[in-house]
């Protein structure tokens, strides 16, 4: 089984538009939007949820002010700056660590276990497809991810099927190192500006830092040729295949506003570059 | 006066709008870069460094002529960052998140401190705007420390613009916590919007002010301006779709570089924004 993971340094490089199209491309694949921040390949795939369930990540302090005798103990203790002077702890802030819970001299703080998050495992009409939804304000994408990449591998075992498409998050934080540790290679979806380059630069760091195989994308290449050569000088550089060059066309917009796949919305064109840099992919993909 | 730009997902024109609006103001202005996965600003505003700072923080470490094995360490952390075996200590400093558990609880204060280092903040000048960024350490997976330390540089006393990362997890909560206001930045598409609707959720669950720039404007539909209307959100800019702007995005030119003319139209951005807190503050 092999697993490709979408990636971009940057959002707004045309990541899931791309990552729709080639679901509608591959075969034998599950989908996963690793995006659980701000996930967007739904509003495409249209998924009919079969199954939803809860993520429960960490634990959140909760003082209760009845048997709180106000000893100050916690706050000198939180690192986080959570706890007020009227010992309320700040849910934003807390990071669920358990020094409060722990040192609490009259057992005054209750530490639950937080609901972060929901996913789901879905059909779409390309095939199952695996999401989630963060709750608003949470932390621990990074370990939903890493849920969801699991829950899809058991799928892909379930129904022999040889491709896990992850379209992941922006960044090299923790939900980008959460999509892309133990995947079999990466494709980084880039653009041709300043700062296209620089996230470019710091997200090959972070593949060649954990030793992932990259691919590249220039996409809205002929927004600054000058740029998109230098993309391309550094490719060879950093031995990462260049598969595929898109030019700037508000096709991509139009489909999305269509809810439908550049390949279904305008088959010709456009497409053709998509159709050809996925075989590409594949291709390169049958050598890891 | 601190204003965070956020915008849910990426790409939507963050940088612009905040940069843009940092050199067009006449007053003292500070601004700091909180998306330290992927800073941006400095390619725009180009500016003249004059102050690197490493950013550690707190990892455990075990001296190991001290430790008995006892286990209280491994059992009080929640980050799975310590675990005791029959006569050796285990620790994953990229686990930890520096809550100090592990040494306040180890009865033979076998736990000493060490560091790890989260990233860079540099700091510098370009006309009128003081500078700050943050630059993660490649494979540093936790960012939100960084961004705090990032922010213990506002000076209160000045114009603060505060570009956030995106998304709505923690990164973009403490880019966010303690701001007066919350700028965010979308275009008219129904990635946009959906991004959008999650933004604003997240900044009414921190109870600040906020408003709206719609970037791109004209290259999409209309949802974006109909959610607005429906949850009474004000729409502050309008920056349309041209590609004359994305050109010299791509060269890492502002808008105001190539026209001049709408320096006028940030300063009126920066003006509403400062009506919206002020009558806040009055009620």
């Amino acid at each position: 089984m092999k697993e490709l993971t979408v990636i971009s340094g940057k959002g707004g490089t045309g990541k899931t538009s791309l990552v729709a199209a080639f679901a509608g491309l591959a075969e034998n694949k599950v989908m996963v939007d690793g995006d659980v921040d701000a996930a967007d390949l739904h509003l495409i795939l249209k998924p009919e949820i079969k199954t939803h369930q809860e993520f429960k990540g960490g634990r959140k302090a909760v003082i209760n002010p009845v048997l709180c005798t106000a000893c100050g103990q916690c706050i000198e203790l939180c690192q986080f700056k959570a706890i007020s002077r009227d010992y309320v702890i700040d849910e934003f802030s807390c990071e669920g660590c358990g020094v409060c819970v722990h040192f609490c001299p009259v057992e005054a703080i209750e530490f639950p276990e937080n609901i972060c998050g929901e996913w789901f495992v879905s059909e779409t009409r390309f095939g199952p497809f695996v999401h989630a939804k963060l709750g608003i304000a949470e932390e621990n994408s990074g370990k939903l991810i890493t849920m969801i990449r699991r829950q899809a591998e058991k799928l892909a075992e379930e129904r022999n099927l040889g491709l896990i498409l992850i379209d992941g998050p922006p960044g090299i934080g923790c939900p980008v190192i959460a999509a892309t540790t133990g995947a079999s290679a990466v494709l980084v979806v880039t653009e041709p500006t300043v700062s296209g380059v620089h996230d470019l630069e710091r997200v090959g760091d972070l593949v060649r830092h954990f030793k992932i195989p990259a691919m590249v994308c220039i996409n809205k290449f002929d927004i600054n040729l000058d740029v998109a050569d230098r993309i391309e000088k550094y490719c060879v550089q950093e031995g990462f295949e260049l598969v595929g060059k898109i030019p700037y066309d508000p096709i991509f917009t139009e489909a999305m506003i269509a809810e439908k796949t550049i390949i279904e919305y305008s088959p010709n064109g456009l497409s053709e570059m998509v159709r050809g840099m996925w075989g590409r992919i594949i291709n390169r993909m049958k050598t890891i | 006066m601190v204003i965070t730009i956020a915008s849910g997902k990426g790409g939507t024109g963050k940088t612009t709008v905040g940069v843009n609006m940092a050199v067009s103001l006449d007053k003292a202005v500070r601004f700091l870069d909180c998306d330290v996965e992927e800073p941006n600003a400095h390619l725009f505003l180009k500016a003249v460094i004059n102050e690197q700072t490493v950013v550690d923080t707190f990892v455990p470490e075990v001296d190991f002529t001290k430790c008995t094995y006892c286990g209280k360490c491994g059992e009080i952390c929640q980050f799975n960052a310590i675990a005791v075996l029959k006569d050796y200590v285990l620790t994953f400093p990229e686990l930890c998140h520096s809550c100090r558990g592990c040494l306040q609880v180890c009865p033979e204060k076998a736990v000493q401190e060490s560091s790890r280092e989260l990233g860079i903040i540099e700091q510098g000048r370009a006309g009128h705007v003081e500078f700050i960024h943050g630059r993660l350490r490649i494979g540093e997976a936790m960012s939100p420390p960084l961004i705090r330390a990032v922010k213990e540089r506002i000076d209160k006393g000045q114009i603060n613009i505060i570009d956030a990362p995106p998304g709505t997890s923690c990164p973009v909560i403490a880019a966010l916590k303690g701001a007066d206001f919350a700028l965010l930045v979308t275009e008219p598409t129904p990635f946009g919007l959906n991004d959008l609707i999650l933004a604003v959720e997240a900044v009414r669950a921190l109870k600040m002010p906020l408003g709206v720039v719609l970037n791109r404007a004209g290259n999409g539909d209309s949802g974006v301006q109909s959610y607005l209307a429906r949850e009474n959100i004000p729409l502050l800019l309008e920056i349309p779709m041209d590609r004359k702007i994305a050109e010299a995005y791509s060269r890492g030119q502002m808008i105001v570089d190539v026209m001049p003319e709408w320096k006028e139209k940030f300063r009126g951005l920066y003006q509403k924004i400062e009506g919206i807190v002020n009558r806040q503050g009055d009620t």
